[in-house]
């Protein structure tokens, strides 16, 4: 398992895409499988929840 | 999926004849003396003039709706955080919109939030320093069970924090909007969004009319109104022209402005940001379309106006979001609070009843 193997903006291996997601959006594909994250935005930080993966993105604003 | 069509306009938004330098002079010299001289509202005709300044005059325009937010509103800034508590899945086709189920986002559909979730964010809301908390559900309107939920969690925050709540949860019918108004919702979101004569290019799922009904009742049951604007979805100069207009004759308390901030997968992705210039230029003339409102700060204010956020502050907002949106994050909240430090503005909560 790689938890960097996926762009975490669109979801897509890393060979095709090194980053796609802007620099005010969060996460929203899981950095390990590219399965699409459920993410929690609030007034201080975000996270997001793989249905494989678990609890795989944090950060604030 | 049904496939949803849109034609952008694209670059700026279309070339009206700017005045020359001295009409632009005497213009605002003009709303001056009505603002501030007559203290009386401007009319359609005067902004339509407003909004034909050349570039150069927009620094002068927007002294002017400083000038104007200072004597309408006195010199406090209200500071907001706001929580998307259900997320995505939404069957309207707002086509600025990361949450309608009818286009392919990145954005996943997350139930409502739990009671607690919903308590952390209002705790982090009022630790950054804000005196209001709006919890936003991505619905077209609230059935029973959601009705339910909010009456519930209202006087938790309240109680809990010592915020004010604000909500935004689409249409009502006139026992909701009464229902919410005694549970002590504070003030209700419902946004105008754009022009009466644009909306049926950017929503098909609903009319502008059930919004400004929607708005209407938010008023009639006491509840503080909150209708904001978003700028940048290929409307013209008169169609904002005819949106200020609008809001006025929905008479808000506040004002949220936003910008677009064009969102993969939806049918306004491609669109172009509004030219931060552009977005002072209508900043000011929205507080000189509406002297006394609450404008406040919202979506899409980083990407659009960049290094130009502290001239918002002094071309008539007096209110922000702060940290994060609905679904995208915003600048730090310690950036914030020290631009609001930096101008020597006191923060506070303000009220429709200055």
């Amino acid at each position: 398992m790689d938890p960097t193997a996926r762009c975490t903006g669109c979801g897509r291996p890393r060979a095709e895409c090194d980053g796609c997601a802007r620099e005010l959006d969060p996460p929203r594909f899981c950095p390990t499988c590219g399965t699409r994250l459920a993410v929690v935005v609030t007034p201080a930080g975000y996270r997001g929840r793989c249905r494989e993966h678990g609890p795989v993105v944090t950060g604030r604003s | 999926m049904e496939q949803v069509t849109f034609t952008p306009r694209r670059g700026r938004v279309e070339a009206i004849e700017p005045l020359d330098a001295d009409e632009a002079r005497r213009a605002i010299h003009a709303a001056e003396a009505a603002l501030l001289d007559e203290r009386r509202m401007l009319d359609g005709d005067e902004l339509a003039t407003l909004a034909r300044v050349p570039d150069e005059s927009v620094p002068a325009l927007a002294a002017l709706a400083h000038q104007v937010r200072l004597a309408w509103c006195g010199p406090q800034v209200e500071v907001e955080g706001i929580l998307s508590a259900k997320t995505g899945g939404c069957p309207e086709d707002c086509h600025f919109c990361s949450q309608s189920s009818a286009f392919d986002t990145p954005v996943k559909a997350t139930p409502f939030l739990d009671t607690d979730e919903v308590l952390a964010a209002a705790q982090e809301t009022a630790a950054l320093g804000a005196s209001e908390f709006c919890i936003v559900l991505a619905i077209k309107g609230p059935d029973e069970r959601t009705m339910q939920r909010i009456l519930e969690l209202v006087p938790i925050v309240k109680e809990r924090t010592g915020l004010n709540v604000a909500v935004s949860a689409g249409i009502l019918s006139e026992d909701q909007a009464r229902r919410l108004a005694e549970g002590g919702v504070h003030r209700y979101n419902h946004n105008l969004e754009t022009a009466r004569s644009h909306f049926s290019r950017i929503v098909t799922t609903h009319t502008w009319d059930e919004r400004a009904d929607t708005c209407a009742l938010v008023r009639r049951y006491g509840m503080e109104l909150c209708c904001g604007v978003l700028l940048g979805m290929g409307e013209t100069t008169e169609q904002r022209v005819e949106l200020l207009l609008q809001l006025r004759e929905v008479d808000p308390a506040e004002v949220p402005v936003n910008f677009l901030n064009p969102r993969p997968g939806t049918p306004l992705g491609d669109m172009p940001l509004t030219e931060p210039l552009e977005a002072i230029r209508w900043i000011a003339l929205c507080r000189l379309a509406l002297p006394s409102v609450i404008l406040r700060y919202a979506g899409g204010r980083e990407v659009t106006l960049r290094d130009l956020q502290a001239l918002g502050m002094t071309s008539g907002i007096n209110a922000l979001i702060v940290g994060n949106y609905l679904t995208t994050l915003g600048r730090s909240p310690e950036e914030d609070l020290q631009m609001l430090a930096d101008l020597r503005m006191p923060v506070g909560a303000l009220s429709a009843a200055i």
